[in-house]
């Protein structure tokens, strides 16, 4: 006879028995055809190419979507083939046609010109942050119908507003405001005349690799194979999963619920170093990690402290001893991976100079300044450093640490004095960071344009003219030496000093091969991946 | 009948006050603070032309008052404004993550309530005992050691090394996209689906997060009944109703352990809204997506709409939760009768 109480027990522990038995299906390592990455996806707000200009939905975009070139990771000088065959100018470089591939939507519809044409001119029309990329060419939404043609199905031509290199155009068609749509499917979701953009956010309509099943903010993103599309592999879909915590991505790694985990630390690194099971992809990408002094100060308008930073710091050491493993020394204000970058460093630490410096400048006896820098490691570490570099030369630093966006606000503000912080480069061409870096016409306080040199108020009439000599010059092999010459030039008389480049790293379960890590977000890239 | 409206109204004044002034408190925030909310929308790099005219759609150049006063007039119509991180009406949003956080709270309350109540009324019955000082220690340790802390080691132990339990997220990749969301709460919507496999993959992800924050709550609840049974049986009632000959089970449960649960309403109701309110740290560590984790990505990326809704709704689960409390009062002390 069965008491009540046994009973009881008994009816208690059966959940837990059929749980014991779940455990052993349920834990099991993902599908090989589902590729399962664990990522951080918190700062995302669009899956539009039009509109979305942050890293993480870059990535996601230019697997979903193809462009008419794209960047070219083993030879940076020259761009790549992908909607587009091949693409001649004009004898004045202002006329560029394009003669297109095959290709096919998600939908099963050829890749057309009028596709082509109605992608570019949708993007100048919107106007969407990344836009500038394109309508740098004189493009405005008034004349980009008469600019941006489909000469045929096949052909497609883009007249620019004055003569232009092919190459900076090609580099500039690589980002994702370049992304070819699917005209059609795209009106046919337009809503108050907004082109298809409140849907697009949310959808795709391209002709990459996958396509977009679900994103769900703060939760997953869902891409599904486009079976039209380029990719060749063994996967049908791939999960990105919103892993927040690092110590979570690294365990999920371990036990095989994640393929790949995205945003371990250099200490989780450094363990899976050894980890015979664990393959780690390295890409050093578009991000400088620098010193900003802002010019309305003073101590720090004197060109002779420029060279007393740039001098005191202790480079080597902080990335042995700090960031090993995330950032390499890099002194150029362009990239490593871009067309054409300076990948000399110059600067050593020499305090003896850097202290000849300082009193060359009248400023023996240093001064009281204040760094802003941002909260998140490794920049705190980095800061100490810093503090104790620029001590050793007569600087007191006072350190200020918040929040990356409350320094950048700052900064917008030319509120800081000296800052550490990093920059992103925006599209594959070194116009894009010379452009923010050299050219500031107009230094005053409601100026219409306010690059990053504008925020540290700093105006030199020297490095526009070059920066623009650079970027309109038409031969591509002088352009990239010109920028060679701008990227010394800047190096050795800027109030900027560059100090590092970040490097990304992807750690992949040894039975993923494949992924790519670009120099820009764009080009990470599933095209190549296959699980075993 | 005129001292129960008016008292009615005064509690509904009071209400109402809280809420404006919550609005007011975390509108004024949001608009102060040095970050610029434009920065989220667009990004750090995008030209000068652009955030001036996302400023004016956002509404931004306007001076803080006109702000103020057209998100009230918003608010009147049931519109908390919409996300610029995830593009939707914030509303809609609030509808998606809170079942989740509600899912686990709730699982962890009754939890918590289940094992704490009886460990306190225990340790108080056997006060200075081996038993006590066993509880006080389990106790200690369930509030003091960091949330992040257990939830690490939980992973580690029954994830990672023991292979018992699921790693972090609301279920399986398999189960990804099959369920409908009907309620929201993924226990719930499997039965309805009538998957007993995501039934029991979704229950089996709760475990680890649930047991943690049971913990934790439970080592508050279990503090406070020892505080209160204490009391309780120091009184007379206690001792007439021994003297009379009753069992000890009968003294503690039928007589002391009324009085008790009069003060534990108020504990379990704080205890239930701190954890509707999100356990951000837990729901971080194992990928929960409810609206701890929605404020916090919020907050972090200058999102003041979301921020602002959550807080409201925050808000209005103290305060609904305080008045379930003040009610139950009423039907359990007989002195406020």
């Amino acid at each position: 006879m069965v008491s009540r109480r046994n009973f009881l027990i008994g009816g208690a522990a059966l959940p837990f028995l059929s749980y014991i038995e779940l455990a052993d299906t349920a834990f099991a390592a993902t599908p090989k055809d589902i590729l399962v990455v664990a990522q951080q996806l918190d700062n995302m707000t669009s899956l539009d190419p039009h509109e979305g200009f942050e890293a993480v939905g870059g990535e996601v975009m230019s697997n979903m979507y193809q462009k008419l070139v794209r960047a070219n990771s083993d030879n940076p000088d020259h761009v790549l083939p992908v909607v587009a065959a091949s693409w001649e100018a004009d004898a004045d470089n202002k006329v560029f046609t394009f003669k297109l591939a095959d290709a096919k939507f998600s939908s099963g519809a050829s890749v057309t010109g009028e596709d082509v044409a109605f992608s570019l001119q949708r993007a100048i029309k919107m106007n969407k942050s990344p836009a500038f990329i394109i309508n740098q060419f004189g493009f405005t939404a008034e004349n980009v119908e008469s600019r941006i043609v489909a000469k045929d199905a096949k052909t497609v031509t883009l007249t620019t507003e004055a003569p232009t290199a092919i190459s900076f155009l090609l580099f500039c068609l690589s980002a994702n405001i370049g992304a070819i749509v699917e005209k059609k499917v795209v009106l046919a979701n337009e809503t108050n005349g907004d082109l298809g953009n409140a849907w697009l956010q949310k959808n795709s309509a391209g002709s990459g690799s996958f396509k977009l099943q679900a994103w769900k903010a703060s939760e997953s993103i869902t891409l599904v194979l486009n079976e039209n599309g380029p990719y060749k592999g063994n996967l049908k879909r791939v999960i990105i999963r919103h892993v927040v915590d690092p110590s979570s991505q690294m365990l999920m790694l371990q036990k095989g619920d994640v393929d790949i985990a995205r945003d371990l630390t250099s200490e989780q690194l450094k363990a899976l170093q050894s980890d015979d099971g664990i393959v780690l992809v390295r890409k050093q990408i578009a991000s400088l990690v620098l010193i900003s002094l802002n010019q309305n100060n003073a101590n720090l308008a004197k060109p002779q402290v420029w060279q007393a930073v740039k001098w005191a710091l202790d480079y080597e050491g902080m990335q042995k001893n700090i960031v090993p493993l995330t950032h390499a020394v890099h002194q150029s204000m362009e990239p490593a991976g871009f067309p054409g970058t300076v990948t000399d460093t110059p600067f050593k630490q020499d305090l003896e100079k850097a202290k000849a410096l300082m009193a060359e400048a009248g400023l023996k006896d240093g001064f009281d300044i204040t760094l802003d820098h941002y909260s998140a490691q490794p920049y705190p570490d980095l800061a100490q450093a810093i503090q104790a570099n620029l001590g050793a030369i007569g600087i007191r630093v006072k350190l200020q640490s918040a929040e990356n966006r409350q320094v950048l606000t700052k900064m917008r503000a030319r509120g800081h004095e000296m800052a550490l912080s990093a920059w992103g480069t925006d599209y594959f061409d070194p116009n894009s960071n010379a452009e923010v870096f050299c050219i500031n016409k107009d230094n005053s306080d409601d100026a219409k344009k306010k690059p990053f040199a504008w925020r540290s108020s700093f105006k030199s009439d020297e490095f526009t003219a070059k920066a623009e000599a650079a970027r309109d010059e038409k031969d591509p092999a002088k352009r990239l030496a010109l920028y060679e010459t701008l990227q010394r030039d800047f190096m050795a008389n800027s109030p900027f000093a560059v100090m590092f480049q970040t490097t990304r790293t992807a750690a992949c379960r040894k039975n993923v091969n494949g992924f790519q890590l670009g120099v820009l977000s764009e080009g990470n890239s599933y095209l190549e991946t296959n699980k075993a | 009948m005129n001292r129960r409206f008016k008292s009615l109204a005064a509690t509904l004044s009071s209400v109402l006050l809280t809420l404006f002034g919550l609005t007011v408190l975390t509108f004024l925030i949001g608009r102060v603070m040095p970050v610029d909310p434009v920065i989220a929308a667009v990004g750090d790099n995008a030209p000068e032309d652009v955030i001036l005219r996302v400023r004016t759609e956002m509404g931004l150049d306007q001076p803080i008052p006109v702000q103020f006063l057209h998100y009230l007039y918003q608010l009147a119509h049931g519109d908390f404004g919409m996300s610029v991180l995830t593009k939707n009406p914030v509303a809609q949003d609030i509808v998606r993550f809170f079942p989740a956080t509600f899912e686990l709270a709730t699982a962890a309350l009754l939890l918590a309530a289940l094992i704490g109540i009886p460990l306190g009324v225990w340790a108080a019955v056997r006060r200075g005992s081996f038993t006590d000082q066993a509880i006080r220690v389990v106790c200690l340790a369930g509030h003091s050691v960091p949330v992040f802390m257990l939830s690490l080691i939980s992973l580690l132990v029954f994830y990672s090394a023991l292979d018992i339990a699921p790693g972090p997220g609301r279920q399986d990749i398999v189960y990804d996209g099959m369920i409908d969301t009907v309620t929201g709460i993924l226990t719930i919507d499997t039965l309805i689906a009538g998957d007993l496999g995501a039934f029991w993959d979704a229950l089996a992800h709760m475990a680890q997060p649930v047991i943690i924050l049971a913990y934790f709550s439970m080592a508050y609840i279990a503090r406070m009944t020892r505080a209160f049974m204490i009391d309780a049986l120091k009184g007379e009632f206690v001792i007439t109703a021994r003297a009379k000959g009753l069992t000890l089970t009968k003294v503690i449960w039928g007589h002391a352990f009324p009085t008790v649960a009069v003060q534990l309403v108020t504990v379990i109701a704080l205890t239930y809204a701190g954890l509707l309110e999100g356990a951000v740290v837990t729901e971080t560590v194992f990928s929960w997506p409810g609206i701890g984790q929605y404020l916090t990505v919020s907050l972090m990326n200058a999102d003041m709409n979301p921020v602002i809704g959550t807080t409201l709704l925050i808000g209005l689960i103290y305060v609904g939760l305080n008045l379930i409390a003040d009610i139950l009062y009423r039907v359990l002390d007989p002195r406020v009768k």
